[in-house]
């Protein structure tokens, strides 16, 4: 079944094409993982997904619901963990997954119970109530995950949800984003091509706005004639391949 | 529903930092304590407790400004606002989330500038309670401008807008450091058409018991309420949809 359709999808900032003519679909529990270099369009692209730019042209549609005309639909079924650690940094982390629990209007029974579930998901015993601006980078992005999941989204994006992390909270939260696999589907934009190999069922190439190739990690490689992943995806970018 | 949730962060976030507490609340009382100590060496008209109290109440308020407009110019540099305007959270949840936990706040620092004056010898009766409703309008009006300016303006522009300039400006023209009259001409003028003068004029009279004239005082600020809230609301739905 489809997740997320997009057809035509393009968005033009005044003279720069940020996305150009973007046609892809995304199946359901499926982890699709978008790379591309700085100002390939990948993050456009999630701002539109998740209703936060309007396409200049084309539309996506988001369990059927074009995010174009059907925005309040389409942001009830949809949780975002952006680039940056989105927590708000006075509040305890069980304060800030309350904060969630109440934008998307659970009942007091249900919001126990959420925050319970969540807690024993993502390990956040230890932290619940400290400061989530005092919590490490790993904690914090576990955290912004966390809050993106309250609302029981069908669709998840993560922006670059390892960027600037150690070895350990990387691979911490992998296990983490592993665990979601199947049960909610997963758009996740990369700059690390160990991470994309790892996580994702399949793999899109974006580079000035356009997607240029899709496939599983295999296929790309094989594509690229490459046996290492991350050389495959400089040949596929310079252009050496298509 | 959502607007419960939202304001009560931002009430935490609010409270949650030390000079909120500090300029909130405890800088309009030094300085009711300071004026009041300079009053009782060298006797000044406009030192006198039942017109200094409602006056640096005014004051106070325009920390209001200050607090509202930092939180949002702060949440709107933040990927917190990205994940929030991702959610099912409208226009109004926002707006409302933003100014009506400051009401409360304006409030407590008002009761605690005449609980102060009480202590300093102002006379306590039932006026105050009207005292203390004329100040709603006037927290709406610094509250308004925190929306309007948070929704224009970095956090560092902010900081000199609405913690150096307009404090100063309510300061300056609203009659609680010196006499307009003494000054005059057009600077007397100005104040008169800028709602800081006519707030101040308006509490004094009422907590006086004084009430013919009070009329034209609470227009100058309920239009200046109306005013500043129709056009933070506006500039804020524009940042919405340019964010």
């Amino acid at each position: 079944m489809e997740a997320i359709r997009i057809q035509n999808l393009t968005k033009i900032y005044k003279d720069t094409v940020a996305v150009d003519s973007l046609e892809l679909t995304i199946h359901t529990g499926e982890l699709f993982a978008l790379l591309g270099i700085n100002g390939a369009g990948k993050t456009t692209t999630i701002k539109m997904l998740a209703c936060l730019s309007k396409p200049t042209a084309g539309d996506a549609y988001v369990m059927g619901k074009s995010v174009s005309k059907e925005s309040q639909l389409v942001k009830s079924m949809i949780g975002i963990s952006p680039q940056e650690t989105a927590v708000a940094p006075n509040l305890t982390v069980l304060e800030n997954l309350e904060l969630m629990c109440g934008v998307y209007a659970y009942d007091q029974v249900d919001r126990k119970e959420r925050i319970a579930e969540l807690t024993r998901q993502f390990h956040l015993e230890p932290i619940l109530t400290k400061r989530a601006g005092k919590l490490s980078g790993g904690w914090q992005r576990r955290l912004s995950i966390a809050m993106a999941l309250v609302g029981q989204p069908q669709i998840l994006f993560l922006d670059e949800p390892t960027l600037g992390l150690d070895v350990i909270a990387r691979s911490e939260l992998w296990d983490t984003i592993r665990a979601l696999k199947g049960n909610v589907t997963i758009i996740l934009t990369t700059h690390y091509m160990e991470e994309a190999e790892n996580l994702s069922d399949r793999i899109g190439i974006m580079k000035n706005g356009k997607l240029i190739v899709q496939g599983t990690a295999e296929e790309l490689k094989r594509a690229a004639g490459k046996e290492i992943f991350e050389e495959a995806f400089v040949a596929l970018v310079k252009g050496e391949i298509v | 529903m959502r607007v419960i949730p939202f304001a009560k962060r931002t009430l935490k976030e609010i409270l949650r930092d030390p000079l909120t507490l500090f300029f909130g609340l405890g800088f309009p009382c030094v300085l009711i304590l300071l004026l009041s100590a300079i009053q009782v060496n060298i006797p000044v008209e406009l030192f006198a407790i039942e017109l200094l109290a409602p006056g640096m109440t005014v004051f106070g308020l325009a920390f209001m400004t200050l607090f509202s407009a930092s939180l949002i110019a702060k949440d709107r540099e933040s990927a917190l606002f990205l994940r929030l305007y991702a959610t099912p959270m409208r226009a109004v949840d926002f707006i409302l989330g933003y100014t009506l936990p400051m009401l409360p706040i304006a409030l407590a620092q008002s009761v605690f500038c005449f609980v102060l004056g009480a202590f300093l010898g102002m006379q306590v009766t039932v006026n105050m309670l009207g005292g203390l409703l004329c100040l709603l309008p006037v927290s709406l009006f610094f509250i308004g401008m925190g929306l309007l300016f948070g929704s224009i303006l970095n956090q560092k522009q902010v900081g000199g807008i609405c913690g150096a300039l307009l404090t100063n400006l309510t300061a300056w023209l609203s009659g609680i450091w010196f006499d307009l009259d003494l000054v005059g001409g057009t600077f007397k003028k100005v104040a008169e058409v800028l709602p800081f003068y006519h707030g101040v004029k308006l509490v004094q009279a009422v907590i006086a018991g004084q009430f013919n004239g009070i009329g034209i005082h609470l227009a100058w600020v309920l239009g200046y309420v109306v005013v500043s809230i129709t056009i933070a609301v506006v500039l804020f739905l524009r940042q919405m949809r340019k964010q």
